[in-house]
């Protein structure tokens, strides 16, 4: 008997506010884009901020709300980075959504349905920069154009052949940039764009969103559990979200903080705690036994990093250049896992890197030739 | 048929090591709300024995009737077509592949297979819908385009098929990948855990096991149950009835780079680093992964070191298997390692002896 497919909808896409004006935390854009509801006029946006703060939910809910479900397909276009987006997507896609012309509002409509497009681009930081220079070129041509005003006499009919069309473009469309890192962006096209800063959320205003989902899906958490979550999601909600909804699957409606922090992939305190004190114990033998039981049970090395960068920074015993000579090492470990090198090895060499700095032995090696 | 595949659990509820994940598996089964599935977990901890197992309690025993097949797409790649050639390993319901196989072409692999498994989506004789299972080993060695493109392709035909990622290092699959899937940790089973497996297959094939035989298996075995069993039927083989005594033989590799350990121990020169490399090419000829023999070695050379030597030691491993992975020939930084500990190793005897 094979399974039965059902709606099993992510808990992220489920909850998703709707409207502008339910997303939390984020006033100043909020304030702005209701402004925009209203007169039906808005800028070029650029949306930044960490992860899972709202700006894909701002921007879709923006859109849904001035276009509504009829027109939602034809004005909005949402790219993602997943999508291929070399120099020829942003070419041909965006040429031929944008080429289009808007319809004239009709007199029944009910949402506001301003006479323009609008293009999201979600993670735009990770474009490749010719795509971005592209882009600039379609959305803002006409300022473009005018720059460059040394032509040779005959090219001239085919650029204001050009220019025409890209002035109707750029009347028409509008650009909503969504980033993690705002100087990935290149100056030109962040410099034509309403900036928001997306804040990270507060630990109030998640973990009130996280108890109304357990209520609508009938959950038990327990304050000790709520406050694992948001220490494990650190301000990210659609994390805390995804990591709920592991949970709720793996291990039923009644969650405890043990099965949120082994659904999140999180390293266990205790167990960081024993690789930290096998450092502290100076005996490079019972740190390796430590690293070696610690790659055999399975946790990931870079989550391992981060979590003794954070042991270190609060920890009260050693000196502030120690710290420094740690982290540094952290760094260049985390590096070179993500180049693919060796768990084991990576770990083992900051376990005794740390092992070095807090006995305060000498930096550098007394046998290197 | 190796003891390692004759006496592999075959439904989730016969596991023995990992018995409350198996447990929860059952119950993700049970309430038909599958999400993707992400298994990682260092080799021989039971990933792929659990993923077998998980696959028979959705499909019953069809999941079991696999067939392998050498397979070949087209794909358009931009302006050219590729050829590609995969092994894959399907059933009715499921399709098992290595899409690293395909070396940088990997993200079209991915795609090609389950645009494909989406067109041809099954119905049962209750015209229900049904999904199909793709698992993917190794996707941490998959290529980042290939996990960015992953990433896409999970979300829009979720409905079409569940995917069952395997792999030994999550650090090397990417946050957009883990945040989509259910992750399951596999831990490497302790050595109590593996004296029990072993135990049971003695006594399912009525053998005498002499006290405290399994025990001295298990702490050779490095905590991987496959190595423990198959060490375990090589002592079989060797000599029956077992011994108290018996010496459980390692790998002959290991005691090959044993041997090189000692070798540069004995004697820091350029002959010596020449009759090393000699050695290495054995064992790389014989498809030893150097890292494996870079690790070995690294534990040979720490078990005779002096305490101080060891930070150093250990840091140039792990800055040689990192300009491994980067480059190209791993011979190159497998023989620096040596040179250096050399170098290192040398000037610590002048040091201390004069």
């Amino acid at each position: 008997m094979a399974p039965i497919m059902q709606g099993s909808q992510q808990w992220v896409e489920k909850y998703r506010p709707k409207q502008v004006k339910d997303v939390a935390h984020q006033e100043e854009v909020v304030r702005v884009l209701t402004n925009t509801l209203d007169t039906g006029s808005c800028p070029h946006m650029l949306f930044y901020g960490p992860p899972g703060t709202g700006k894909t939910t701002t921007a879709l809910a923006i859109a849904h709300q001035l276009f509504g479900p009829e027109h939602y397909k034809s004005r909005v276009l949402e790219l993602n980075a997943s999508d291929d987006r070399g120099i020829n997507v942003v070419r041909t896609k965006i040429k031929n959504f944008a080429a289009v012309a808007v319809g004239a509002r009709r007199k029944n409509e009910v949402y506001p349905c301003p006479s323009f497009k609008i293009i999201v681009l979600d993670e735009a930081d990770s474009m490749t920069e010719d795509a971005q220079a592209c882009l600039l070129c379609f959305s803002f041509l006409t300022f473009l154009v005018s720059k460059c005003s040394v032509f040779k006499p005959r090219a001239i009919a085919v650029q204001n052949a050009l220019r025409r069309t890209m002035e109707t473009y750029s009347k028409v469309t509008r650009f909503f940039f969504i980033c993690n890192y705002v100087s990935r962006i290149i100056e030109p096209l962040a410099s034509r764009c309403a900036k928001f800063r997306f804040k990270p959320l507060s630990e109030e205003i998640m973990n009130s969103r996280i108890l109304y989902i357990c209520k609508e899906e009938g959950l038990c958490l327990d304050a000790q559990a709520l406050s694992t979550l948001s220490s494990i999601s650190h301000g990210d909600l659609r994390r805390a979200i995804t990591y709920l909804q592991s949970a709720a699957r793996l291990f039923g409606s009644s969650i405890s903080p043990e099965n949120l922090v082994s659904v999140s992939g999180v390293v266990p305190e205790k167990v960081v705690e024993a690789v930290l004190q096998a450092c502290r114990s100076g005996n490079f033998d019972i740190a390796n036994k430590e690293v070696n039981n610690f790659i055999a049970e399975g946790y990931p090395a870079s989550q391992m990093l981060i979590q003794l960068l954070e042991a270190i920074v609060e920890e009260n015993d050693i000196s502030d250049e120690q710290k420094a000579r740690i982290s540094k090492k952290l760094g260049e470990a985390d590096k070179c896992l993500v180049d693919g090198a060796d768990e084991y090895l990576q770990l083992l060499d900051v376990v005794s890197n740390t092992m070095q700095a807090f006995s305060n032995m000498p930096e550098g090696f007394a046998y290197e030739s | 048929m190796l003891w390692v595949d004759k006496h592999r659990p075959k439904v989730l509820d016969h596991v023995m090591v990992h018995t409350e994940i198996a447990h929860n598996l059952k119950k993700l089964v049970k309430e038909e709300d599958c999400p993707h599935l992400l298994f990682y977990g260092p080799s021989g901890s039971g990933k792929k024995t659990l993923i077998m197992a998980l696959l028979r309690q959705m499909f019953g025993p069809s999941a079991e009737k696999v067939k392998v097949e050498n397979r070949t797409w087209k794909v358009d790649a931009g302006s050219r077509s590729l050829d590609l050639e995969l092994t894959t390993l399907s059933s009715a319901n499921h399709i098992e592949i290595s899409p690293s196989d395909a070396g940088f072409q990997d993200r079209y692999v991915v795609q090609e297979v389950i645009k494909e498994m989406a067109k041809n989506r099954p119905i049962d004789t209750k015209g229900k819908k049904v999904f199909k299972v793709l698992v993917l080993n190794d996707v941490d060695k998959l290529s980042r385009e290939a996990q960015h493109s992953l990433r896409r392709t999970m979300e829009k035909y979720s409905a079409y098929c569940r995917l069952i990622l395997c792999c030994n290092s999550s650090s090397r699959v990417t946050e957009a990948i883990r945040s989509r899937c259910l992750n399951v940790r596999i831990n490497a089973p302790t050595e109590e855990q593996i004296v029990e497996v072993l135990e049971l297959i003695g006594k399912k094939e009525g053998l005498q096991l002499p006290p405290g035989f399994a025990a001295r298996i298990a702490e050779k075995s490095n905590r991987n149950l496959r190595r423990a069993i198959l060490s375990f039927e090589t002592c079989r083989v060797q000599q029956y009835p077992f011994t108290s005594k018996q010496e459980i033989s390692p790998m002959d590799w290991e005691e090959y780079i044993s041997e090189i350990a000692s070798d540069i121990m004995k004697e820091q020169s350029p002959k010596r680093l020449f009759q090393v490399r000699g050695k290495l090419y054995d064992l790389l000829i014989n498809c030893i992964p150097p890292e494996i023999i870079l690790k070995r070695l690294l534990r040979e050379l720490l078990r005779k070191l002096d305490a101080e030597l060891k930070h150093e030691v250990c840091h140039w491993a792990a800055y040689y298997e990192h300009r491994m992975r980067l480059g190209q020939k791993s011979i190159f930084h497998i023989e620096a390692f040596v040179a250096k500990f050399m170098s290192i190793y040398k000037s610590f005897l002048i040091a201390t002896f004069g």
